[in-house]
């Protein structure tokens, strides 16, 4: 038995180095001794090869995503991969121009630190990888980060909101999103003196951004009087009965829920088809036309249903409603939450590379890269993006949509009730 | 007495229905009283309001919760109950039957609507016919996977059907995902709107300001799961085939002696387990409104743990363990946020399930209703 | 063909052949993956290395020598050169060690436990909580850490809390051994994952009252142990520079250290394993495991020995959990989900139930497929896509496969049919147990 298993496996081996062999046409290209992108790329032979004609090649240049693929939060990961994707199709004109064969390396970290951290360090291992876009989950984030950190690699994220993130002061981590502590307070206000709130529902998703959102909204809540009915993070997905009642029973003015759409419309439907009479108050989790689908009419009735986010909805940014219908026409179905800031992300890699490209005469290094991200300042679909000393939007807008969609085809007549700038908290206390 | 027994109305009919009513109101009325004993208890720690009065303010709607998500559950627990009679092992990808079962419910649904038929079509058809497509589906792809999967592994140890369906699992989920983004480029399915039974029945009980409200729905789903026991119960104990089921659950090499087709007898349990897991997958899409290729592992555990705690191979004790499960959820989900003022919310309400089923198996090694079984050679 | 390649293994497997097979793999994975550190396939070459060396029939010493030269020298290069390949080897350490230990508890005690995950958890978290910040941080809310919190232990309390998470979890074993000992087969498979998911959902829940655990957002920065001395490792630059061709960093030292940390642990866990299974405690294992009455009856301690393959089992989790902490620098409940517990079981039953050996291949094989091989194949058919590459017969331009068939979703779809066809045609593991074998044999013949 072992004999033959043997022999399987070796012609297993086999198969693989063909496979291998042909798998990484780009591998050979490079010679052995070319050092893996450290500080002291940039040669003579460089220089010389950038004054002659620009079209000749000058390598390639891979821009990796992270983002789980495959499971249960692929809806949401694959999003973020097909929007940098796109953008990647769409502006990597510039560098192509120059002789650059741009490409993306899309890599699946399952939602899970352990692949997450396998597949950073591959990435890192990849010296043509020079900037990514990444993650969904911020649990994935933060450890891998670490291994982005000592290689200085650039990853901007489009999703996580975390303020550990970027509060660590690393070079190499940014993020085109706001932080909890800043979308939270912006909610809170909002729901204080705009809506004239008495008391607040809480309700989170247990999950690392929906917690952190939640903690810190229910610190502004605290500290403006509001009174906190309760506080309660759910993972539950379907049937939300049990927590419906007791809001039925108590009928708070608002109720907040931080997560995302597809768990959040279910409970919004449910509340009020039992009943429940008040405001729904969501972030930016909630950016997505399918949760009109989900929540139907449960949306506009009764004290109707507000939600934060950092990204204009269409009506305010044309290029968004150019990138939706983009998006459909590219991948078959409208663009997921956090798609538009992956494409936002990947802009920005783009835009970064071709500025240390250009200072650099030639293909710059990682840390030129990550120091170019850093200088940034592009109109965005998300709205302006330019990073300050810690990676975070420095002032981050929000905008308080009031959703008048029972559908998902009128998601679009959402209406902007007001826009708040607030200033990142920086590195904090 | 006898006679009256052996009468097919009160075997297929009285007594099941007896027996489900048993189980209901016992199950509701134990954790009920048990609930005001402990509001009684716990009545020091809250201060801001009286903590018996709002334990029997939500009460009813706690236990109504409570009852639909246990028939749900009880329906999927029979499909794991029924192969683990016939093959002693946990059919781990009944999950995933079940989710397939809902979401070609709710496409058949978003087919009505797509054509426009929906509106005028009468609700409780369109339902019906859902769960009749779904009840093919499912029971079919349950014994293709039977076949597959399963069937080239009778009489290897039992880990290796076990891994089988694991795998399976995962095949399941992600080719349910592939046709879906293919076809529609969609990941999540969300049950079109239509008809009455979102609506709300009021009672207004005696002693209560609030009329209890009872969503139609949820009427339906209880209706259609004690439907689809009954014909369960009527196919098991009531038909050739049932009895043939029973032959190859108790002793498979006696029962090939009598001339029983085993593999045939266990396609049909498979077909049958999967047909039900299917229309509990619609009657929970009515429930969740939104599915999507993963949703069917949550319910499904959930399914799998009632049929472990009502006594694993034991039909009744899977529609017990069921109903059970849906109510300790709920009570603790909604209490136990108010008994200890916040401190431990509903997050907790799946520990305090498992915590529930432990404690009965220290006492009942073989759950609320299973015999206790020699250990096989 | 199939005697074919039985005649040519016998020729293969006499004489000093064995060794010059071994050292061709040993020396051409080494070559190959010196000139091109990504290759996957090098990687796998140098891989098969410690097969031949398990297979073939060689002195000892030189399986020796040859396993030592790949573990103690080429592989820490060669990994400073690629880190990833280091990650690759830890993870598969992990595993093989959460493997080796569920191994026990089933394989050799014959109770199916579902939860796993639990006693690693533990481990992990034990570490977590006190070398972190989070002794000071109890009464703050998740999140949101205050100003000038300390350390609560220093990093070299580390090496001592290998062993409480040894002890912690053997404890746990025995805590959650002693209520449900009465339960048996699928009901004991419930309970344990029951228990599994009940420390996750403790671990995302223990923000509140005090914060223990800080809820989903997880615990970090988690401290690792402190390095060599600078002086050991100057000595170490000194040789490893010259070889790697650039600086070594501290950094890639950790990678080093955490693979040499990793491979202990494995190798001792492999020696107390082997061990167990030849001692008393081993054969009452087997005993109750194929038959627990006549087990009784022979005088062996029933509940003893139920609770000692809980222990014994726990406790390799718990020490991989409190190393895997130290090397993440950070925990939170998502590493520890049933799908993990449903994952090492896997391993363990595609390894070969039972056997030492086929349990650590498992692990590895999983691991390799699951960051590795899937991956590379991923990103292989995504180059395609973006290429002007057609499939040949055909004649079907890549980049018009549709999105929604891109390979890199459908990693999960691929393992599950490799699952099902192995369960199918090897149903008793890539390297079975002896015992097994044996049985087995007995049955064809």
């Amino acid at each position: 038995m072992n004999k033959r298993l043997l022999a399987i496996l070796s012609l297993l081996v086999i198969a693989s180095m063909a496979l291998a062999a042909c798998g990484a046409p780009s591998a050979p290209e490079a010679p052995a001794e070319e050092p893996a992108a450290t500080e002291e790329a940039p040669a003579a032979t460089e220089e010389a090869a950038a004054t002659e004609e620009a079209a000749a090649s000058m390598g390639t240049i891979k821009i990796a995503t992270q983002s789980p693929l495959s499971g249960g939060q692929s809806l949401l990961g694959v999003a973020i991969k097909q929007g940098a994707e796109l953008a990647l199709e769409q502006l990597s004109g510039d560098l192509v121009a120059m002789g650059y064969d741009v490409q993306l390396a899309p890599y699946d970290d399952q939602a899970t630190p352990d692949v997450g951290v396998a597949n950073a360090k591959n990435i890192v291992a990849d010296s043509e990888i020079l900037c990514g876009v990444g993650h969904l989950n911020s649990g994935v984030m933060i450890p891998s980060s670490e291994e982005y950190h000592t290689a200085n690699i650039p990853f901007v994220s489009p999703a996580n909101t975390n303020p550990v993130v970027t509060t660590r002061g690393y070079l190499e981590v940014n993020r085109v999103v706001g932080r909890d502590d800043v979308q939270a307070p912006a909610a809170e206000e909002f729901a204080f003196t705009t809506l004239g709130a008495k008391s607040v529902y809480i309700i989170h998703d247990k999950t690392a951004y929906g917690q952190g959102v939640a903690e810190f909204f229910r610190a502004a809540a605290e500290e403006d009087g509001l009174e906190i009915v309760a506080f309660e993070g759910t993972e539950e997905q379907a049937n939300f009965d049990a927590i419906v009642t007791p809001v039925v029973a108590t009928q708070p003015d608002v109720v907040f829920f931080a997560g995302i759409y597809n768990q959040a419309g279910v409970f919004f439907k449910q509340a009020r088809d039992a009943g429940y009479e008040g405001t729904f108050l969501g972030t930016d989790g909630m950016d997505s036309s399918d949760l009109a689908d989900i929540a139907g009419d449960a949306l506009t009735t009764g004290g109707g249903m507000y939600y934060t986010t950092v990204a204009g909805p269409a009506a305010a940014y044309p290029a968004a409603a150019q990138f939706a219908a983009d998006y459909e026409a590219k991948f078959g179905s409208a663009p997921e939450a956090y798609a538009a800031q992956a494409y936002d992300s990947m802009n920005v890699c783009l835009t970064a590379i071709k500025a240390a490209a250009e200072a650099a005469g030639g293909t710059p290094t990682r840390l030129q890269v990550a120091e170019a991200v850093r200088q940034v300042n592009i109109e965005g679909l998300t709205g302006n993006v330019s990073f300050d000393e810690i990676g975070d939007l420095p002032t981050a807008q929000y905008f308080i949509i009031k959703v008048n969609a029972a559908a998902a085809a009128d998601w679009s007549t959402n209406e902007i009730i007001e826009v708040l700038e607030v200033a990142s908290p920086g590195k904090g206390e | 007495m006898k006679q009256f027994a052996a009468n097919p109305v009160y075997k297929f009919f009285l007594f099941p229905i007896g027996q489900i009513l048993l189980f209901a109101l016992g199950a509701s009325v134990i954790l009920s009283l048990a609930t005001i004993l402990l509001a009684y208890i716990f009545k020091f720690n809250v201060t801001d309001f009286d903590l018996v009065e709002r334990t029997l303010l939500i009460l009813p709607q706690v236990i109504i919760n409570g009852l639909t998500i246990g028939f749900v559950y009880s329906t999927i627990a029979l499909g794991y109950t029924m192969v683990y009679g016939v093959l002693e092992f946990i059919n781990f990808s009944h999950s995933e039957i079940f989710m397939v079962g809902g979401i070609v419910g709710i496409q058949l649904m978003a087919y009505f609507e797509h054509i426009g038929t929906l509106a005028t079509m009468n609700e409780y058809l369109v339902i019906s016919l859902a769960i009749l497509l779904a009840l093919v589906v499912s029971g079919s792809l349950a014994v293709t996977v039977e076949r597959v999967a399963y069937k080239p592994l009778r009489g290897a140890p039992k880990l290796v059907p076990l891994i089988s369906a694991i795998g399976m699992s995962f095949f399941l989920q992600d080719i349910v995902r592939l046709i879906l983004s293919l076809t529609t480029g969609e990941f999540n399915v969300i049950l079109p709107k239509f008809g009455t039974f979102d609506d709300f029945w009021k009672l207004a009980l005696p002693g209560m300001e609030d009329p209890l409200r009872i969503q139609i729905k949820s009427v339906l789903i209880v209706g259609v799961a004690v439907l689809m026991l009954l014909i369960l119960n009527f196919l098991v104990n009531g038909t050739k085939v049932g009895k043939a089921i029973r032959a190859v659950a108790q002793d498979r090499p006696s029962a090939s002696l009598m001339g029983i087709n085993v593999n045939q007898i266990i396609s049909i349990t498979f077909l049958i387990g999967g047909a039900l897991g299917g229309a509990a997958g619609v009657l929970f899409a009515l429930k969740a409104t939104k599915l999507d290729p993963f949703s069917g592992f949550f319910p499904g555990l959930k399914a799998f743990t009632s049929a472990v705690l009502g006594g694993i191979g034991n039909l009744t004790g899977a529609l017990l363990g069921g109903l059970v499960l849906g109510l300790l959820e709920s009570f603790s989900a909604s209490y136990l946020g108010i008994f200890t003022n916040g401190a431990f919310g509903a997050e907790y309400k799946d520990i305090f399930a498992f915590a529930v089923l432990i404690i009965v198996l220290i006492f009942r090694p073989s759950g609320l209703l299973g015999q206790t079984v020699g250990q096989k050679a | 063909m199939k005697t074919l390649f039985s005649d040519l293994y016998k020729k293969a497997n006499t004489g000093f052949w064995p060794i010059v097979i071994a050292f061709a793999f040993l020396i051409v994975g080494t070559i190959a993956l010196f000139q091109n550190p990504r290759s996957l396939g090098a990687f796998l070459l140098l891989m098969t290395t410690p097969l031949i060396l398990y297979f073939m029939n060689m002195p000892v010493k030189i399986k020796a020598l040859i396993g030592l030269l790949l573990i103690v020298i080429i592989l820490p290069v060669i990994g400073i050169k690629n880190i990833f390949l280091l990650e690759v080897i830890f993870q598969m350490a992990v595993f093989a060690a959460l493997a080796l230990g569920l191994n026990i508890v089933i394989g050799m005690a014959g109770l199916l436990d579902l939860g796993y995950v639990a006693f690693y958890a533990v481990g992990a978290y034990a570490w977590a909580i006190f070398g972190s910040k989070q002794m000071s941080l109890l009464y703050s809310i998740p999140g949101a850490a205050p100003a000038g919190a300390e350390f609560f232990l220093d990093s070299r309390w580390f090496w001592l809390f290998i062993f409480l998470g040894v002890g912690l979890a053997a404890l746990m074993g025995i805590l959650l051994g002693l209520p449900v000992l009465r339960v048996k087969g699928d009901y004991l498979a419930i309970v344990t994952l029951g228990f599994g998911e009940v420390i996750r959902v403790l671990a995302l829940n223990l923000d509140k009252p005090i914060n223990l655990t800080n809820g989903p957002q997880g615990i970090t920065p988690i401290q690792r142990p402190p390095l060599p001395p600078e002086g050991v490792l100057m000595f170490l630059r000194s040789f490893l520079e010259p070889l790697v061709g650039h600086e070594v960093s501290d950094a890639e030292f950790y990678n080093v250290m955490f693979y040499f940390l990793a491979l202990i642990i494995i190798a001792i866990v492999i020696v107390v394993a082997t061990r167990l299974e030849d001692s008393r405690i081993g054969r009452a294992w087997t005993a109750i495991r194929e038959d627990e009455t006549a087990a009784i009856a022979m005088g062996i301690p029933l509940v003893k020995m139920k609770l000692a393959a809980f222990a014994a089992g726990a406790s390799f989790a718990g020490a991989m959990g409190a190393l895997y902490a130290a090397n993440r620098t950070f925990v939170s409940p998502e590493t520890f989900s049933f799908q993990v517990s449903i994952g090492v079981l896997t391993m363990v039953i595609l390894g070969g139930l039972g056997s030492i050996p086929g349990v650590i291949f498992g692990a590895s094989a999983v691991t390799l497929l699951n960051i590795q091989i899937l991956q590379n194949f991923s990103l292989y058919l995504s180059d395609l896509r973006q290429s002007d590459a057609v499939i040949p017969i055909i004649n079907f331009a890549w980049k018009n496969l549709s999105n929604q068939l891109d390979p890199a979703k459908y990693q999960k779809l691929v393992f599950g049919l490799i699952l099902i066809l192995m369960m199918i045609f090897r149903p008793s593991g890539l390297i079975p147990a002896a015992r097994r074998q044996r049985e087995l044999g007995e049955e064809k013949e």
